[in-house]
């Protein structure tokens, strides 16, 4: 083990040599730029890279990343307190693409700080990289296990599943006064799969009784033999780690073989998707978001306009969360007062903000520690549960 | 609940063994095995949503048209995919199965691009309709399903045993050239077959999106394995056997989940298919073949 870390050093050693030696004279002039920005009339000025998947079929995700930062970067320059310059580069969801833009950004741009790669795969590779290289990294829409215990230079800012669904479960136990859940998840997703064991997990430890667990398939049409035994069993709630596709067929036959109880889903269940598909059979669907559009929040709703207005379209929780990720980020430059990198690190650990997706701050190991919004389907839309 | 649970098996039985009966009827005239049937199935469904969802028409009309745009289906997939290969020399016998899996990686990227790739809603009030038996909920639906599946198996039947259009059809499964000689138009009759089995793909696509309001462009492939399986299972090119084949795995699969564990559905589905294959080489109605 100590083996492969020495060797990855040397060889990251070598590649960073290597691309100074091939950027030449470039590389010193951005590092000579770089001595003065730090000093240059009081405001902090500094190169932030963005790695992104823009291109293949996730371009949607990275695509309302960049606009939120976009939109964020415009709003902070034009504050004046801090400059930020934003480099973007595309990971097309691929690991070694994402580890060599990153490599890129780091070693020959130069930057003080990363925004990181959109999938968790990719950032367990870009990540320990990352740290190593003493560069601090945000993840915006990094949800799995383990993505800030990488190092102490990884930080995210996105809602991870083993917070939200444990939020969601809570207040449906506490409004329906549940003690027998069913659990149904995909089983041959890593994404659903991950979301049945942290269910599992809460369920257990709020001391929920579990009836039985049944599971499907991506593509499966039919769910009602799962669906009679769950029936037969009477839960006071099913928990459904699934993605929106394969959940809103299942409430809908839930509902229409007479299971009325609520449905408590992961982050893949939530979206406006469901109500589409299911119409009427979404309600009763308990989601946590961090992100919740509907916000009685001045910020919330000025973002949500000024979104609109320049793509087009509503924000989701992508959006969002890389938006408030670029304002955590200037709040720590402008802390810091420079642009160097372990400045800067220790300075982000210390950051708290209240941004669009409430108030903000990081745990001792980089993670999120925010209270997500719980919501129902109630007559067909969204809305705050309580 | 073992009530419900049945009909739920003897639902899902019976839209297998639809599927396997276009299947079955492809490969008994033309000994091919036809994985575009999948993709069919899937159309038609498609054809059904769209018909009742967008021109708001009754349901007797998207069961004309899903019959109508899968029977055009069909007739395009004799015409561009299997018959040039069929008039060749020297032409292997596993082009035409090629062939088909080309198509249907084209329709499921077609209905990819024209219909997207979530699942869509089929909005039929007559899918609504139910009725309370104690505590068990039965949709009309479902009973039609059976019913349907029944009436297929019974006239496909009759039509192969009884009628000259069926006795010229399975002259032409016995040998292409005798027939030809014998006065049989084996060109038509290949075509023909080939569209009735497209259409009855595309009443089983109607009939499943109704029941599970379910459809997507995946479905075709999973439906299509089953499908396939199933003809091994009661005997290939045997009609009887498509139906009993198709119960019997729909059955298994719910059974699996009552009494089992939902994860081995169809490890132990197909396990039960291995098993019955090994005492029955034929399938449960397939005939010996002697050499």
């Amino acid at each position: 083990m100590k083996r492969t870390i020495k060797k990855v050093a040397q060889f990251s050693a070598l590649a960073s040599m290597l691309a100074l030696a091939a950027c030449g004279g470039g590389g010193e002039q951005t590092s000579g730029e770089a001595d003065g920005q730090a000093t240059d009339g009081g405001v902090v000025k500094a190169d932030i890279g963005v790695v992104s998947y823009l291109s293949g079929s996730g371009a949607a995700y990275g695509e309302a990343i960049t606009s939120g930062l976009e939109l964020a970067l415009e709003e902070i320059n034009a504050k004046g307190e801090v400059e930020i310059n934003l480099i973007i580069e595309d990971s097309a969801g691929k690991q070694d693409q994402a580890l060599t833009a990153a490599q890129k950004l780091m070693n020959s741009e130069n930057v003080t700080a990363l925004i990181g790669p959109t999938l968790s795969t990719e950032m367990n590779v870009v990540g320990p990289e990352a740290d190593l290289n003493g560069v601090p990294t945000i993840g915006t829409s990094t949800t799995a296990e383990g993505i800030p215990q990488i190092g102490e230079y990884i930080f995210r800012n996105s809602l991870p599943e083993a917070l939200a669904i444990p939020a969601s479960i809570d207040k449906a136990i506490e409004k329906y006064d549940a003690k027998k859940v069913a659990i149904l998840y995909g089983n041959d997703d890593v994404f659903t799969k991950s979301g049945f064991d942290t269910m599992k997990a809460a369920a257990e430890e709020k001391g929920l009784e579990i009836l039985t667990i049944e599971t499907f398939q991506k593509g499966q049409s039919d769910y009602n033999a799962q669906l009679t035994k769950i029936k037969g069993l009477n839960p006071d709630l099913i928990l459904a780690s699934a993605l929106y596709n394969e959940g809103a067929v299942i409430m809908d036959q839930a509902r229409k073989m007479g299971i009325d109880v609520p449905f408590v889903g992961g982050n893949g269940f939530n979206s406006p998707e469901v109500i589409e598909i299911a119409g009427d059979a979404a309600d009763g669907l308990i989601v946590a978001t961090p992100w919740y559009a509907e916000k009685d929040d001045p910020k919330v709703q000025e973002f949500v306009s000024k979104f609109e207005e320049k793509y087009g379209k509503k924000p989701d929780q992508f959006a969002a969360q890389a938006y408030d990720a670029l304002y955590i980020y200037a709040e720590a430059l402008k802390n810091a007062g420079s642009n160097d990198r372990d400045a800067f690190r220790d300075a982000l650990a210390e950051v708290k903000i209240t941004g669009i997706l409430g108030d903000f701050a990081f745990d001792a190991e980089g993670d999120v520690i925010m209270t997500p919004t719980v919501l129902v389907i109630e007559d067909g839309a969204f809305k705050v549960f309580e | 609940m073992l009530i419900e649970q049945l009909i739920n098996g003897l639902t899902l039985g019976s839209i297998y063994a639809i599927v396997a009966l276009g299947f079955t009827l492809v490969f008994g005239v033309l000994g091919i095995i036809n994985m575009a049937h999948g993709e069919i199935f899937m159309f038609g469904a498609f054809i059904g949503v769209m018909i009742t969802s967008i021109f708001d028409a009754p349901l007797w009309v998207a069961f004309a048209a899903a019959i109508l745009v899968t029977a055009i289906l069909g007739y395009f997939l004799e015409n561009f995919a299997l018959r040039p290969l069929r008039s060749k020399q020297g032409v292997s016998h596993l082009a035409p199965l090629i062939s088909t899996i080309g198509v249907s990686i084209f329709l499921e990227n077609l209905s990819h691009h024209m219909f997207g790739a979530g699942n869509r809603p089929f909005e039929a009030p007559f899918a609504e309709i139910n009725f309370q038996i104690g505590s068990i909920t039965v949709y009309l639906v479902q009973i039609v399903i059976f019913v349907i599946s029944i009436l297929l198996m019974v006239a496909l039947s009759f039509w192969l045993g009884k009628t000259k259009a069926g006795k010229a059809l399975r002259a032409t499964a016995e040998n292409l050239e005798t027939a030809s000689l014998l006065g049989v138009d084996t060109k038509r009759i290949i075509t023909m077959t080939v569209i009735i089995a497209s259409a009855m793909g595309g009443i089983a696509g109607i009939l499943v999106g109704m029941a599970f309001n379910s459809v997507n462009p995946q479905m075709g492939l999973s439906m299509g394995l089953k499908g396939l399986a199933i003809i091994i299972l009661g005997g290939m090119g045997n009609v009887r056997g498509a139906m009993a084949g198709g119960l019997i795995l729909g059955l298994a699969e719910t059974f699996v989940v009552v009494y089992g564990d939902s994860g081995y559905k169809d490890a132990i589905a197909f396990l039960a298919i291995i098993v019955i294959l090994l005492i029955r080489p034929q399938g449960l109605f397939g005939k010996k073949i002697t050499t």
